[in-house]
């Protein structure tokens, strides 16, 4: 057999890319790429961790309300904790977005307007995200008490 | 091949998710029986089984993830990508398994 034959052809075929960006900055891609990978594991026990102490510990998703945000939000670890989650998963799943609209939005200014849109939502995600927990009010003066948890009896 | 349309549809899932978690969770900043009333209406049946999916697509795109970076990272993992597959879906099984009757029985039974 020849090296021309179907079978012979070494690795992927790889096309040219379908659109060019215009912008060239040399390593933005592969940056791109490692942050992929190093944020993967992080996030790996950042959102397990999460899903088993919400879905698996006490009463599961039964267990969750306002006191309950409360009490773990008393503790700066859980804030740390949801903050950096809140960071990286945004940014992880924003750049796979990015990712996904240069692979499937061809026209330029779809292209451009989806970028723009996904731009703003991350960002935006993150500011009010990040907001929620630094500003978090456990024992709101006005709030029928009876919802509020015990630590505020305390407080009042 | 068919790992890769798992990964991105499990990717694009979560990330809407999450955009949509976070806005739920800034009820807080409302008021108790606002974040409550919604959060109430996630503890109904048919939540209960779209949390399952939830659960089931982040550990999917969690473990074919580390697969991802383990065969790009080393070539033993490149030569066992075969396997590495397999152990994705029985990784997932597993937790799976501990975690569905735990969660359903809080969704269904009430608890
Ligand atoms: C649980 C831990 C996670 C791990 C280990 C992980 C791992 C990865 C890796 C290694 C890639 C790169 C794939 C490539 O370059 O071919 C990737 C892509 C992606 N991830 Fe994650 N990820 C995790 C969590 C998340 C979360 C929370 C989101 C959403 C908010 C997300 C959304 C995406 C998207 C949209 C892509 C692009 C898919 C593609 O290009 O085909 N991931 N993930
Ligand atoms: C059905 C599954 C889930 C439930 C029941 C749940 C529940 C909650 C609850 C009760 C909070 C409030 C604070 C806390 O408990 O730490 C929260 C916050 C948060 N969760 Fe989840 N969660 C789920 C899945 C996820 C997943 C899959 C992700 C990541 C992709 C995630 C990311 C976050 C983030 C970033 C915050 C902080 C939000 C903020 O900054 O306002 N959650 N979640």
């Amino acid at each position: 057999m020849t090296a021309s034959s179907p079978e012979f052809v070494p690795g992927p075929k790889i096309k040219e890319p379908r659109i060019v960006s215009g912008r060239v900055r040399p390593g933005a891609e592969q940056w791109s790429w490692r942050f992929m990978r190093l944020s993967g594991p992080v996030l790996v026990v950042l959102i397990l961790t999460h899903l088993f102490v919400n879905l698996m510990t006490g009463d599961g998703i039964s267990q969750i309300d306002f006191a309950f945000v409360a009490g773990k939000w008393a503790a700066p670890l859980w804030q740390w904790w949801d903050f950096l989650m809140l960071a990286l998963a945004m940014l992880h799943g924003g750049n796979g977005m990015r990712l996904l609209i240069n692979d499937y939005a061809h026209r330029a200014w779809l292209n451009k307007t989806l970028h723009g849109a996904l731009g703003v939502a991350v960002l935006g995600i993150i500011v009010l995200g990040s907001l929620v927990i630094w500003t978090f009010d456990p024992c709101p003066i006005d709030a029928d008490p009876s919802l509020l948890p015990s630590f505020c009896e305390d407080v009042r | 091949m068919w790992m890769w349309v798992v990964h991105r549809v499990t990717g694009v899932a979560i990330f809407f998710f999450l955009l949509i978690h976070v806005l739920d969770t800034a009820l807080v900043r409302v008021s108790p029986e606002a974040y409550n009333e919604v959060i109430g209406s996630y503890k109904t049946p048919l939540y209960g089984l779209v949390e399952a999916g939830l659960v089931a697509a982040i550990l999917l795109h969690a473990f074919n993830g580390l697969r991802i970076i383990a065969v790009d990272h080393s070539t033993w993992a490149l030569r066992h990508q075969k396997q590495l597959v397999w152990a994705v879906w029985i990784l997932f099984a597993i937790l799976m398994v501990g975690f569905l009757p735990r969660h359903l029985m809080h969704v269904f039974g009430g608890a």
